[in-house]
């Protein structure tokens, strides 16, 4: 757990974190963000202290960072920044390598390190490992730079608009992966960004920020349902509250065409099916399209074995709602059950649509 | 062809004047890296002493070199002494400056990355920002050798010896084969001289930063 108290930062007279307090529990992400000069990375930096506070303290765990050395505070600390950060006269394992090599890993365990994180972001160590930044897409540097910072294992991540710079489609991908990588490792992310969707797609928590302060420290979905204020009424968007989750129709907002799979396949086929439609969970559904229960490719990890079937593995009692239930309803339900996915069957239990997080956000969202 | 002849005729003299030359210029901006480099990296630490420093280094680069040496004589004698002092200062100046501003002109953001990750001030320096301004400072580096090379020709004026013997021994008895025998391998000196440098320049860039061929 991180926990600022009392925690100002002035720059001469320029206030611009003004007496936080606020605590970000471990396996969290959460994401700040505000309109400029809100305080933001301010707020981010001071937890690996590259800006120190004028007033109050910052503990983790309980250890006031004040009384650690900085330098090995940062190396314990991932650091993701824009892509420019990956250093352009390292090669790639030179990059991901860069924290072990200062904390003196020795060079095999390095070379392993580099390779498993590698496969671990999808690029493959025989291509990759050594290659230029200078050789990779603006995507691939940002995967590089996520990979860079679990290299040393850190309990805490901090990324500060890591897919800024990136264009819409690259963004939401890298946004997609990072969910995926968060659900596999669940570190502490502090994640600073303007932008509102990406703070809503990848929250467990966000902090908005302005003139230094904390306005609301919530759930995405709460945020939504109740802006506590009027700057946050304001920052979320007009459009995404006029929308009152209470009056959105799960109908007029479901994907009506959800990847299934029969429960007679194997896990190996649902894997494929998955990365075939690049998704990271399937409905189970039998022949007559009757809803059985859904399977995420992390219940396919976790058992996997070729001769598995999807029914050995199924999660069966799955929440689900009606086509004429409202989003207000979903989100409660995803909030009380901790999921990201809620079918949609009709009467006879038969599968209809699907609505997911990242669908609510988009039609939340959209203007 | 008289140049010719006199070569032919002078082949001991001549090696022995080119190795004297080089002796000269490579003193010189052997010194002015080993001093200048360092200097250039402190003054990008201490901001304030930027301006003097530089003022400074690009005063001795606005004095005629020929009244430099004259100037020395009275305090240092004549010799090889005064000539390499004279050279070395010279050198500093594009030195000192383009360790400086390539230093300088390191990306804050690459500066914040290393810091962020945990490396100390030294590591910083070590492991990003001398990689990264290597071209800079070795385009200085450059720069330096090749006008010294072209200086050191007037150190002959002091009696420091090199290829300017034979050019002033040249313009005194008025015989053009000899003034060309000093400045022809004076001038091949300087553009060799420029191309092993800008092949260890090659050699010590790191790859990510080479430029595509």
């Amino acid at each position: 757990m991180i926990s600022f108290k009392n925690v100002t930062k002035k720059f001469d007279s320029f206030v611009a974190v003004d007496n936080l307090n606020v605590e970000f529990n471990t396996g969290e992400t959460i994401v700040l963000i505000g309109p400029s000069g809100c305080g933001k990375t301010t707020t981010l930096r001071m937890i690996n202290r590259l800006i120190e506070p004028t007033e109050g303290s910052i503990s983790i765990n309980g250890t006031d960072i004040h009384k650690t050395n900085p330098v090995e505070l940062r190396r314990n600390i991932g650091y993701v920044i824009q892509q420019i950060g990956l250093f352009p006269h390292m090669n790639i394992a030179q990059n991901i390598g860069l924290v072990p090599y200062l904390k003196n890993v020795p060079e095999s365990k390095r070379k392993q390190r580099v390779e498993e994180l590698l496969e671990f972001v999808d690029m493959d160590p025989s291509e990759f490992y050594n290659r230029y930044p200078n050789e990779l897409s603006g995507g691939q540097q940002q995967r590089i730079g996520v990979a860079r910072a679990l290299a040393a294992d850190p309990e805490i991540i901090l990324m500060d608009e890591p897919f800024g710079a990136l264009d819409p489609i690259t963004r939401s991908t890298l946004q997609d992966e990072l969910l995926e990588i968060q659900d596999r490792i669940k570190k502490t992310i502090i994640f600073v960004t303007h932008d509102m969707d990406e703070a809503l797609k990848l929250a467990d928590k966000i902090a908005i920020m302005k003139d230094g302060k904390i306005l609301q420290f919530d759930s995405p979905e709460e945020i939504l349902k109740n802006p506590s204020h009027g700057f946050v009424e304001e920052f979320i968007g007009k459009d995404r509250l006029l929308k009152q989750p209470e009056f959105i129709i799960v109908k007029d907002i479901m994907i009506t065409d959800p990847i299934t799979i029969s429960p007679e396949r194997t896990l190996n086929q649902a894997l494929e099916k998955m990365r075939k439609e690049k998704v990271d969970s399937l409905m189970v559904t039998d022949s007559e399209s009757k809803f059985i229960g859904l399977i995420t490719a992390n219940d396919v990890l976790d058992n996997f074995d070729k001769s598995y079937k999807v029914n050995e593995v199924i999660r069966a009692n799955v929440h689900q709602v009606s086509e004429d239930a409202n989003v207000s309803q979903v989100l409660s339900i995803m909030a009380q059950e901790q999921v990201g996915y809620v079918p949609v069957t009709d009467d006879k239990q038969k599968l209809t649509g699907l609505i997911t997080r990242s669908s609510l956000v988009n039609v939340l969202g959209r203007s | 062809m008289s140049l010719l002849n006199f070569l032919k005729n002078n082949p001991s003299l001549i090696f022995n004047l080119i190795l004297e030359h080089l002796q000269l210029t490579g003193t010189a901006i052997l010194s002015a890296i080993v001093i200048g480099v360092p200097l250039g990296i402190i003054i990008t630490r201490y901001k304030k002493l930027a301006d003097p420093i530089l003022a400074i280094a690009s005063i001795f680069q606005t004095i005629p070199s020929i009244a430099f040496f004259g100037l020395l004589i009275p305090i240092l004698g004549i010799g090889k002494r005064t000539a390499i002092l004279v050279l070395f200062l010279y050198a500093l100046l594009p030195i000192v400056k383009n360790t400086y501003t390539g230093i300088k002109e390191v990306s804050p953001f690459m500066i914040d990355a290393g810091r962020g990750m945990g490396m100390t001030n030294m590591q910083i320096l070590r492991m990003v920002e001398l990689p990264q301004s290597l071209s800079v400072i070795m385009a200085g580096v450059r720069i330096a050798t090749v006008i010294n090379i072209g200086t050191t020709t007037i150190a002959a004026y002091v009696g420091g010896g090199g290829l300017g013997e034979l050019i002033f021994r040249g313009i005194q008895m008025y015989r053009n084969e000899m003034i060309l025998a000093g400045a022809v391998p004076a001038a091949l000196l300087a553009i060799f001289a420029d191309k092993i440098l800008g092949y260890v320049e090659y050699r010590l860039m790191p790859k990510g930063l080479r430029k595509k061929a």
